[in-house]
C-alpha cells in the first residue's frame, strides 16, 4: 500500500509497508541514500531528516506516520549543494570519514531555522543528539557559526 | 612553513577567501570531471582526462584521515596539477600495484604510515608523468622540452607562445617510457605540500550526502542480507527454522553461513524482520562462556607470576633495591569497541571463478586471500571496488576478513545476484574484535637526586597481532607494551615481563593498538614520580630526556603554547602527557574542572606534534583534534563488560560516546620539521587519557589507574 509524502517538494509515492521506518523508505525504496543508518534506535543522529521542519530521526519514524508531511532529507537543502550550511561545512573542512555529517548539517539547518544566532549552550543542546566518532564537534561548532553570518567563537 | 595558525583564523581567512559561493566550486572533487573519453593512465595512481582534469587513484583507503588528500597533494605537487581539477577514486585490490611499502607489500592501510610509506613514490609518480607530458607537448610543439613549464596543469612554452592543458597531450604522454629516475622538486619549491589551506578533496560530497560509501551501493538486482549471529563468541548453528521468517514478505532466502543464519530480502527492513522472526538453536560446546568478572580475575592471578622478557636494560631489581624510595601503581583498562559510525557491511557477488566486491576495503590483501580461501578461488579472482569507509579505527582491517568473507559466503548462495551484507549497529558491537582488556602493574624508584631508578613493569593481556603474521609464534607481542619496552626516558634499569592470555572474546587493533593503554599507565605514573620527586611533571619529564630529543621539543613547545607556568583559572588544573607512536611524537595538555556531580569536564586541550613533514597541515590538526576526541571518548565512556561470553552493551544508549557537549576546545601546534612525515592518524590518542588523568589528580589529590573515569 503506497504512502504519498512531501519529499523535498515534491509529492511522492512510497510503496513500503507502512511500519517501515522512514529511514529505509528512503534508502531502499527510493534510493535517496545521503541519509545515513548509524544505530536504528535514535541514539546517534545520523538518520537525521526533517519532518515538516522539525529535525527527526528518521529511524525511529515509521512511514505510516509522515503521510501527507513534508519531508526534507540533506538532499532537498539545495540542488548543487550549495545551502550556507553545506558551505560552512566546506569552509571549515569538517568531515573526516563523513558518514554522519548528513545528519549532522540536518541537526544544524534546523537550529539556524529556529535560533539564528545560536550561542555554544544552543548549539550543544541542539547537536549532542547527533555523534560523529571521528571527533570533528569542534568543527562542526565553527561552521555553524560560519553559518550564522559571523564566526564568533 | 608556518603551522601557528589557529582555527579561528583559518575560518575567517577561508571565508574571505572564498568569498561565498565561489570557493565551494573551486574545490576538489566538486565539479564532476567530464567524461569526454577514457582518460590516459601515465601510471598505477594517474589518469588524465581529455579535458585536463586527473583522476589519482589512492592505495590508501579514505577512511576519514585524509589519505585520498595527502597521497592527491604528493603527486600534484610534482605533476604542477591544478587542484581543483583533482579528484581521487580508491585503488582496486592489487598488491603488486597498491602494496603497502611499510609492511612488505601486503596492501593495507594501517600503522599511520599512508604519507610514509608513499612520500617517494607518489611524488615519483607525479614527476614522472610530467615529464612525459613534457615529453609530449615539445614533440608536437618542436621544441626544446627544457623551455617548457608547466603550472597549474597547463603546459607553456614561453618562447613560442604554445600553451595547453595537460589533457591536450596526455594521449601521447601515455605512449611513451616513464624516465627511470625523475628529478622531484626541492622543498623550496612546493607549491602544495605544506600548504595551509590546501582544502580535502571529498570535503564537498560529504557535506552534500553525495560520498559513496558501501551502505549506499544499489546495484541491479541487488540483495540486502542480514545475520542471526551466536548468543556468545564461538557457538555454533545447531539448527534453524526458517518457516516464520520466509513468511515476512520480501524475503527471499534463508541460508546457514559460518557464523550464523542469514536471511536474504529484497530490502533491509524485511531482512530484519525475517531475522527477528527465525528461530535458531545453538551449540554452545566450545563457546566462550565467561565474563569479564572472570578474566579479570585470572589476570589478577596471574600477574603474580614471572612472565615472558618483553624488555630488559640493566638490572631493574638491583635498582630498585637501592633505590630511597619506590613506588608501585596497579593499572586496568577495559575492553572497548571500535563503533565507526557504518556498522560493518559489504556488497558481495559471486559468479563461477569470480567474486566481486564493494565495500570500504582496508586490507584488501588479506581479504583477497581469505575470500578466495572460503570459495575455493585464487586471490586474483576475487575483485574488490574500494568505496568510502564510514569510519574504521582499525575495525575494517580484520585479519580474519571477518564480515567479508560472511557477505562473500552469503552471496555464493544468492544465484549469482549481489547481496549486501548490513550489519545493525548491535551486530557490529556484538562481534567483538575488541581492544583488548589488560592489568598492569609497575614499580619504579626514585634515588637521592629525583631521578628514576629502576622500572620494573607488567603487562597481563591478549596478544593483537598474534593472529597476523606480524608476529612468530610463541614470541612476545611488541604492540602489547610498546611504550614501555622502548619506553623513550633515560631509565637504565628496566625490565618489562608480558603474560599473552587466550580466551574466546574476540580482539582487534583499535587506533593507536598497544599506545592505547601503554600511554595511559607509563604517562600517569610518571607524573606520579614526578610528584613524589616534588618536580613540575614536565620539569621531571625533561629531566629524563636528551634536550635535543623530539620528545623533548614537543613538551616544550606544548608548556610554552599551553602557558603551563601560569596558573590556569581557579577551580581548573592542567595535566600533561607525552608519547611517541607511529614515529610521531605527540605532547597533550589538558585542562579539566570537576562539576558538581564529580563528573570530569574538560576544556582544552593543547597539543604540539612531530610528524616529520607536514604534508597537509590542516588534515594533521584535523587528525590531533579527532585522536584526542577519540581518546577522550574512552577515558570517559568507554568500556564493553562481558557476561557469559556475549557483552552488556550493544549500542550507542548503553556503549556511552564523546558527544558535543563534552568537546573541549582543542588548539594544535606542529613542530616544524624536514624529517620524512610520519603518523598522524593514531598518535593523537593515548596521550590524552593520561594527560586529563593527571589533571584531575591536581584536583582531587587521587591517582585514576583505571579506565574509564566518568566519575571521580
Amino acid at each position: 500500500m503506497p504512502t504519498t509524502i512531501i519529499l523535498n517538494g515534491k509529492s511522492t509515492s512510497v510503496d513500503a509497508e507502512p511500519d517501515t521506518p522512514l529511514l529505509w523508505a528512503l534508502r531502499d525504496v527510493l534510493d535517496m541514500t545521503g541519509t545515513k543508518y548509524g544505530c536504528g534506535i535514535g541514539a546517534c543522529g545520523a538518520c537525521t531528516v526533517h519532518l515538516d521542519g522539525e529535525p527527526v530521526r528518521s529511524c525511529q519514524t515509521p512511514l505510516s506516520a509522515v503521510a501527507g508531511k513534508k519531508v526534507t532529507t540533506i538532499e532537498g537543502l539545495s540542488p548543487d549543494g550549495t545551502h550556507p550550511v553545506q558551505q560552512a561545512w566546506v569552509q571549515a573542512q569538517v568531515p573526516q570519514c563523513g558518514y554522519c555529517q548528513s545528519g549532522q548539517i540536518m541537526s544544524a539547518v534546523a537550529l539556524l531555522a529556529r535560533t539564528p544566532k545560536p550561542t555554544d549552550q544552543d548549539i550543544d543542546a541542539a547537536m549532542s543528539g547527533n555523534i560523529c566518532r571521528c571527533g570533528t564537534y569542534n568543527r562542526i561548532r565553527w561552521a555553524i557559526k560560519v553559518a550564522a553570518g559571523g564566526d564568533h567563537a | 612553513m608556518t603551522t601557528t595558525i589557529d582555527r579561528r583564523s583559518f575560518v575567517k581567512a577561508t571565508v574571505v577567501a572564498g568569498a561565498g559561493l565561489t570557493l565551494a566550486f573551486n574545490l576538489p572533487g566538486c565539479a564532476p570531471t567530464k567524461e569526454e573519453g577514457p582518460g590516459a593512465d601515465l601510471n598505477a595512481f594517474l589518469q588524465v582526462k581529455p579535458d585536463g582534469s586527473v583522476v589519482v587513484t589512492a592505495k590508501h583507503l579514505e577512511m576519514g584521515e585524509g589519505t585520498h588528500t595527502g597521497l592527491a597533494t604528493l603527486l600534484a605537487e610534482e605533476l604542477d596539477a591544478d587542484w581543483s581539477r583533482i579528484s581521487v577514486v580508491g585503488a582496486p585490490g592489487n598488491a603488486a600495484k597498491y602494496g603497502n611499502n611499510a609492511l612488505g607489500g601486503i596492501q593495507l592501510t594501517g600503522g599511520s604510515n599512508a604519507m610514509a610509506n608513499s612520500f617517494d613514490q607518489m611524488r615519483k609518480a607525479g614527476a614522472t608523468a610530467r615529464a612525459m607530458l613534457v615529453s609530449a607537448a615539445a614533440a608536437e610543439w618542436k621544441v626544446d622540452a627544457a623551455g617548457i613549464t608547466v603550472s597549474k596543469g597547463i603546459i607553456s612554452h614561453p618562447a613560442s607562445r604554445k600553451s595547453g592543458h595537460l589533457g591536450k597531450f596526455a594521449a601521447a604522454a601515455a605512449t611513451l617510457a616513464p624516465p627511470a629516475e625523475p628529478t622531484l622538486k626541492a622543498r623550496k619549491d612546493w607549491s602544495l605540500i605544506g600548504q595551509d589551506r590546501l582544502p580535502r578533496v571529498d570535503a564537498f560530497v560529504k557535506s552534500t550526502g553525495r560520498a559513496e560509501y558501501t551502505q549506499d551501493v544499489n546495484l541491479p538486482g541487488m540483495l540486502t542480507a542480514v545475520v542471526a549471529h551466536p548468543p556468545r563468541w564461538g557457538a555454533k548453528v545447531k539448527s534453524f527454522t526458517v518457516t516464520q521468517a520466509k513468511g515476512v514478505p520480501g524475503v527471499v532466502d534463508v541460508v546457514q553461513v559460518p557464523n550464523g543464519v542469514a536471511v536474504i530480502a529484497n530490502t533491509f527492513w524485511a531482512a530484519k524482520k525475517g531475522r527477528d522472526a527465525l528461530d535458531v538453536k545453538w551449540d554452545m560446546t566450545n563457546a566462550e562462556g565467561r565474563g569479564s568478572e572472570q578474566l579479570w580475575t585470572e589476570y589478577h592471578t596471574l600477574i603474580s607470576k614471572p612472565g615472558q622478557d618483553a624488555g630488559k636494560r640493566g638490572h631493574a631489581d638491583r635498582a630498585l633495591a637501592g633505590a630511597g624510595r619506590v613506588l608501585q601503581g596497579t593499572y586496568s583498562v577495559p575492553f572497548l569497541a571500535h563503533s565507526a559510525m557504518e556498522p560493518m557491511n559489504c556488497v558481495a557477488q559471486v559468479n563461477p571463478g569470480r567474486c566481486e566486491l564493494w565495500y570500504g576495503a582496508q586490507g584488501h590483501t588479506f581479504d583477497q586471500m581469505a575470500v578466495g580461501k572460503a570459495l575455493g578461488l585464487k586471490s586474483e579472482q576475487v575483485t574488490i571496488n574500494t568505496l568510502y569507509a564510514g569510519g574504521s579505527f582499525g575495525r575494517r582491517a580484520n585479519p580474519l576478513s571477518d564480515y567479508v568473507v560472511e557477505a562473500a559466503l552469503i552471496a555464493k548462495q544468492a544465484n549469482g545476484r549481489p547481496v549486501k551484507l548490513v550489519w545493525t549497529r548491535e551486530d557490529d558491537t556484538d562481534a567483538g574484535y575488541y581492544r583488548p582488556m589488560y592489568l598492569h602493574t609497575v614499580k619504579a624508584g626514585i634515588d637521592g637526586s629525583g631521578h628514576i631508578a629502576g622500572w620494573h613493569h607488567k603487562v597481563v593481556g591478549q596478544s593483537v597481532l598474534g593472529m597476523t603474521p606480524f608476529v612468530p609464534a610463541g614470541k612476545p607481542d611488541p604492540s602489547s607494551t610498546e611504550g614501555i619496552s622502548d619506553l623513550p626516558y633515560e631509565v637504565p634499569d628496566l625490565a618489562v615481563e608480558l603474560y599473552t592470555t587466550s580466551n574466546g572474546v574476540p580482539i582487534q587493533w583499535w587506533r593507536s593498538v598497544g599506545n592505547t593503554h601503554t600511554a595511559f599507565v607509563v604517562e600517569s605514573f610518571m607524573d606520579e614520580l614526578a610528584a613524589a620527586a616534588r618536580r613540575d611533571p614536565i620539569a621531571f619529564r625533561l629531566d629524563h630526556l636528551k634536550p635535543d630529543s623530539r620528545y623533548a621539543a614537543v613538551l616544550r613547545l606544548v608548556a610554552e603554547k599551553s602557558g603551563w607556568d601560569a596558573a590556569p583559572p581557579v577551580g581548573h588544573a592542567r595535566g600533561i602527557a607525552v608519547h611517541g607512536s607511529f614515529d610521531s611524537v605527540v605532547a597533550e595538555v589538558a585542562e579539566v574542572s570537576l562539576r558538581a556531580d564529580k563528573t570530569v569536564q574538560v576544556h582544552k586541550v593543547w597539543a604540539a606534534v612531530d610528524c616529520g613533514t607536514a604534508i597537509n597541515p590542516d588534515i594533521i590538526r584535523s587528525q590531533i583534534e579527532g585522536g584526542i576526541m577519540f581518546g577522550l571518548s574512552a577515558a570517559l565512556h568507554g568500556k564493553i563488560t562481558i557476561t557469559e561470553g556475549h557483552p552488556d552493551q550493544h549500542s550507542f544508549d548503553t556503549y556511552q560516546v564523546l558527544r558535543m557537549s563534552e568537546a573541549p576546545a582543542v588548539d594544535v601546534h606542529i613542530l616544524p620539521s624536514e624529517h620524512p612525515p610520519t603518523g598522524v592518524g593514531e598518535p593523537g590518542v593515548p596521550p590524552i587519557a593520561p594527560a586529563v588523568a593527571n589533571a584531575v589528580f591536581k584536583l582531587t589529590g587521587a591517582r585514576i589507574r583505571d579506565l574509564p573515569f566518568t566519575t571521580v
